[in-house]
């Protein structure tokens, strides 16, 4: 077995609101490999997106650690690009281009024009080649959720992190993206972390999905899929096997709370 | 399912689509569009207000207390052909910039120490919610005392006019920059000084703008007023004190002339500079219609 990229070793999260510390995630544990398709999936309150975080450098866990290619995890940085769920994360002041380009020079990783080249090869990936010059305002939510994964993968960086990103969007749009990605993935076999709450898109997103139970995230199962919702040994799809472990889990403790 | 068969059967069907179409659209009248331009609107509403003016003002015929629209420009013509408010004009406006380029200034250093410490967001607030509400003109006494009288005592009142309007501005906008936005900047590896100036400064620049013009604003009114009290040290004075001066000498249309440029170069300052960088910039970006 080859070295993992991402090695996530019994990490526990804690975030304090004004009167509570919050345990995000207890001793959650899992493995990306490069050109990985890792998607965690869980219910709302399971920590995905504080693990995400964790990742990106945000958060520091108060047990265990995160290992990129060996290394330590201590802040955010460029080798680990994000992709937000909110449509504010371009910045407004810019133009498309402007925008992928910010990226590459605010790195320091590329400047002139050889970030512009860049960019513009990326945008092209994304089918936002008209859209070059024009304001973030202008454009619908896909669009700007293009953008994103363009400036995110400009970057090439050595895992994306992708934080429901496709979450805000109609659900026609949604599934166009979400075919997108994956063409976009099939050219380049980059390493992505993608985080969802809706098993669908976990199916046919991921080559490997991690299930979280909730309050706090704990590791439920970690299972392979091939995108086409096959039907596996017991005879019923992932699917279906994926909503017995999450939802068999819950009606099992409202029984217990009654 | 039974609820299905009961509802009335309607035959399906698909119909083309007409795919070429004449214009849609039909150009607006000729009115519609003068009217739909502001300046010509905004423009029509100052000379019905000029033609207001010149016919109250010749019917009470007092020009001591009241000179019409047209002595008004006519002595307002003379004082710029004579150079006299130019010159007084330009006396105000360099103590203006003065006092407002070292406001900005203190006003940065605030709200940098605010954004990046607690104590600092504590002081800022506790700062301004003491002296924000205290009139300029108020600390003038206490400016002549320790300054004298001269353009150093304006220079502080002038400061404590454009301090808190922009320190808190700034502040707040800082505050209000979204989540995903300071992230994405922290992801791209800025920090320091870098992520202020290239993600928390565009960000905010909608706020950061009104506490410019709030700063302006208030700035230019102390600056006229401070002058009315005194002005007379600098042997010329600015544009306050050509209108008391000439309230002394009860030459009212002369009042009324000063009292115009005040109004103009207020109205210049809005519509040519601010308007234009916020054409250039929040306009353009979306972030305010």
């Amino acid at each position: 077995m080859p070295e993992p990229l991402l090695d996530v070793r019994g990490v526990t999260l804690q975030y304090k609101t004004k009167d509570h510390l919050v345990t995000a995630t207890y001793r959650v544990s899992f493995q990306v490999f490069r050109s990985d398709r890792f998607v965690i999936l869980g219910p709302s309150g399971c920590g995905k997106s504080t693990l995400l975080k964790a990742v990106g450098g945000y958060i520091e866990p108060v047990e265990g650690e995160i290992r990129l290619g060996g290394e330590v995890i201590r802040k955010p940085g460029p080798d680990r690009v994000m992709v937000f769920q909110e449509f504010d994360q371009l910045l407004p002041w810019k133009t498309v281009k402007r925008n992928v380009m910010f990226a590459l020079t605010a790195s320091r990783k590329l400047s002139g024009k050889k970030a512009e080249e860049k960019a513009l090869q990326y945008i092209e990936k994304v089918n936002l080649a008209q859209s070059a010059n024009s304001f973030p305002h202008t454009l619908s939510g896909g669009m700007k959720q293009r953008v994103a994964i363009a400036r995110g993968m400009a970057m090439e960086p050595a895992i994306l992190l992708m934080d429901e990103p496709f979450a805000a969007l109609d659900a026609l749009t949604r599934n166009k993206m979400q075919e997108e990605l994956l063409q976009l993935w099939e050219g380049t076999r980059f390493t992505v972390l993608f985080v969802t709450h809706s098993i669908p898109e976990a199916v046919r997103i991921g080559n490997r999905i991690l299930l979280l139970s909730p309050h706090p995230g704990q590791v439920k199962a970690e299972l392979n899929s091939t995108g086409r919702d096959e039907t596996g040994p017991g005879g019923v799809t992932l699917t279906q096997r994926i909503q017995e472990l999450l939802f068999g889990q819950v009606q099992g403790e409202v029984a217990r709370h009654d | 399912m039974t609820e299905n068969t009961v509802q009335t059967q309607r035959p399906e069907f698909v119909t083309p689509v007409q795919k070429s179409f004449g214009v849609v659209q039909k150009p607006l009248t000729r009115w519609e569009r003068i009217y739909n331009h502001a300046g010509i609107r905004k423009g029509a509403l100052l000379i019905a207000m000029a033609l207001i003016w010149e016919v109250y003002a010749r019917k009470i015929d007092n020009p001591l207390l009241f000179p019409t629209f047209s002595a008004t420009v006519a002595a307002l013509w003379r004082a710029i052909a004579s150079g006299v408010i130019p010159q007084r004009t330009w006396s105000s406006i360099s103590v203006l910039l003065q006092g407002y380029g070292v406001g900005l200034l203190l006003a940065g250093l605030l709200t940098a120490l605010a954004t990046a410490t607690q104590v600092g967001t504590d002081l800022l607030e506790t700062l301004s919610s003491m002296f924000n509400p205290l009139p300029s003109i108020a600390l003038l006494p206490l400016a002549v005392l320790w300054f004298g009288l001269g353009n150093g005592s304006l220079i502080f009142v002038l400061i404590h006019a454009v301090l808190w309007s922009v320190a808190l501005n700034t502040h707040a906008g800082f505050r209000a920059v979204p989540e995903a936005l300071r992230m994405v900047g922290r992801n791209y590896g800025l920090s320091g000084l870098r992520y202020v100036g290239l993600i928390l400064i565009p960000a905010a620049f909608p706020n950061i703008l009104t506490g410019l013009k709030i700063g302006w604003a208030f700035a230019w009114r102390t600056l006229i007023a401070a002058e009315l009290v005194f002005g007379v040290s600098q042997g010329s004075g600015g544009l306050g004190w050509y209108i008391f001066e000439n309230k002394n000498l009860l030459e009212t249309a002369n009042v009324f002339a000063g009292l115009f440029t005040v109004i103009l170069i207020g109205l210049a300052v809005e519509n040519l500079i601010f308007r234009n960088i916020e054409m250039r910039t929040v306009h353009k970006w979306g972030m305010q219609r």
